[in-house]
């Protein structure tokens, strides 16, 4: 079965490859997914995941950086061709564009706060990124809502006791949980949203088509496993 | 440099020297120059537009003069940031738009398909292809543009508030001389209204060093957005970790734009001194 999805996506290959230069556009501030390392480059696994995808589908590719905020709408009025910045595919996103298959398993959310604070989840002030799955939800769950343009100044506002607890992704969580000395806690998770796939203009079909088959190539031999579980610690069993 | 080839084992002033040479501090070092490049290329289109825009206002053909009205009045009554925004996405579909008509005359899918705006591939400006410094270069121009067209209309404003300041006897001696329409303007309004125009324009000018984070809205990756992106806390997934930094930052920025300003004041206080020279203006007792 394996060998019969990588031929039938080698073939979609090769005839849509084309010399065209692809401009992938990610946020380049939401570790482990997607971060400007201290060289000045775009580096995570959406980095590493995107060279090889663009390796086998013969596409030359660029990175380009954006504000999460603007994401969506550069991407349509053509600034670059995809978002891979740890989107979750949602209905309300894709009215707007279309996403590729899933290269990410959905993977939970996490309330994180400061340790020895009582967090009352749904009803107390938790900050979330704009825009984000995780700042509609909190919008929804009788919970004050206070949004931030980057996820690292939702992580600011819990430290300054600005917000009670934020919401965000745990793989993006985990390490400042990890690395805080105890000062910042998990206090529980959530299971909101599906998985993370590439975003492309619904005008794009070519380029969806060209990526769903590449990524079926390293979902069919398990490196893409390996990376998520690498960047991540998330099994992702595909 | 060698020694930082392993930053975990630096501590002290090795780990900062390192720390502070990194290919991200060098980008925020750089941006200093985007924003020093921006303020030196704008300020002469602002004046060209200003002259310009003031000229316009005060013409003796109508249409001219009600296109000058327009502009000051249109650009000086919309908030700056509804334009920084509007500008240069409009400037850049518009050219988009005229390109793919030039270029692709025989597609005939619509540009515009639900959300998307699409042109053909050799329309796309930059191209697709081209290097991402021209990508870039291209987006710092269609900011350079929004903030001319911006400050612009304040210069012509000015400007043409310091024309009409002109003491009337000076016009009328001139045209007494049998000097023409053209030759009044030039060689005397133009030549005295200078100095009535130096406190409005060394007032833009201040404004405008106060504009330049806006960079930061429109994507240019200027000293705010690399400040920003350094500042934040760093996990050990960084070579480099540390806690939240952003206040050194932006206490740097202060400090950065303070000195601009201060500077900025010294050369016009020179400068007013000079165009004040024998004229019986305010700005000479200064």
């Amino acid at each position: 079965m394996k060998k019969l999805i990588i031929a039938a996506a080698l073939a979609a290959i090769t005839t849509t490859a084309s010399a065209e230069t692809i401009r992938m556009g990610t946020e380049g501030a939401y570790p482990p997914y997607n971060f400007i390392n201290d060289n000045g480059e775009v580096d995570g696994l959406e980095r590493e995941l995107g060279d090889l995808l663009c390796e086998i589908a013969g596409l030359e590719c660029v990175w380009v950086t954006n504000d999460w905020d603007s994401i969506i709408p550069n991407l349509v009025s053509g600034n670059y061709d995809t978002i891979i910045a740890g989107m979750s595919i949602t209905d309300e996103r894709d009215e707007v564009i279309d996403f590729t298959q899933e290269y990410v398993p959905a993977d939970p959310s996490a309330y994180m706060a400061l340790a020895g604070t009582e967090v009352d989840v749904n009803g107390g002030v938790i900050a979330a990124q704009t825009s984000t799955i995780q700042a509609s939800h909190v919008a929804s769950s009788g919970a004050t809502v206070v949004e931030f343009a980057s996820a690292d100044e939702t992580v600011a506002a819990v430290r300054s006791g600005e917000a009670d607890a934020v919401l965000a992704d745990r793989a993006f969580l985990a390490d400042i949980v990890a690395e805080s000395n105890g000062e910042l806690v998990f206090v529980s998770e959530i299971n909101i949203g599906g998985g993370v796939g590439i975003g492309v203009r619904e005008s794009d079909a070519e380029l969806k088509a060209a990526l769903n088959a590449a990524i079926d190539v390293v979902k069919a031999d398990g490196r893409l496993n390996e990376m998520v579980k690498r960047w991540l610690d998330v099994d992702a069993n595909y | 440099m060698e020694m930082c080839a392993d930053p975990s084992t630096l501590d002290g002033i090795n780990w900062w020297a390192c720390y502070l040479t990194t290919g991200k501090h060098q980008a925020f070092y750089a941006s200093f120059g985007t924003v020093l490049l921006l303020l030196a290329l704008t300020a002469p289109v602002v004046m060209v537009l200003g002259f310009g825009g003031a000229m316009a206002r005060k013409s003796k053909i109508p249409p001219l003069r009600w296109f000058g009205l327009a502009y000051t009045n249109i650009v000086r009554g919309v908030p700056d940031i509804i334009f920084f925004l509007f500008v240069p996405i409009a400037m850049d579909q518009g050219i988009e738009y005229l390109r793919h008509k030039v270029k692709c005359p025989d597609v005939l899918e619509p540009i515009r398909q639900g959300n998307d705006f699409v042109v053909c591939s050799v329309a796309k400006m930059p191209l697709s292809s081209s290097p991402q410094w021209i990508h870039e270069a291209y987006g710092f121009t269609l900011a350079l543009f929004a903030f001319a067209l911006v400050f612009g209309a304040f210069a012509a404003n000015t400007l043409y508030g310091a024309m009409n300041a002109v003491p009337r006897a000076q016009l009328e001696t001139a045209e007494a001389f049998g000097m023409s329409d053209r030759q009044v303007f030039w060689r005397v309004q133009v030549k005295q209204m200078w100095v009535y125009a130096l406190p409005g324009l060394s007032n833009l000018w201040m404004i405008l060093i106060k504009a330049t984070p806006l960079l930061f809205l429109l994507g240019v990756e200027d000293i705010v957005y690399w400040a920003r992106e350094l500042g934040g806390s760093k996990t050990s997934k960084f070579t480099y970790p540390h806690p939240d930094w952003r206040l050194y930052y932006f206490a740097f920025l202060l400090v950065f734009y303070l000195f601009m300003t201060w500077a900025s004041e010294k050369v016009f206080n020179r400068i007013t001194k000079r165009l004040s020279h024998g004229q019986a203006t305010v700005g000479a007792g200064s």
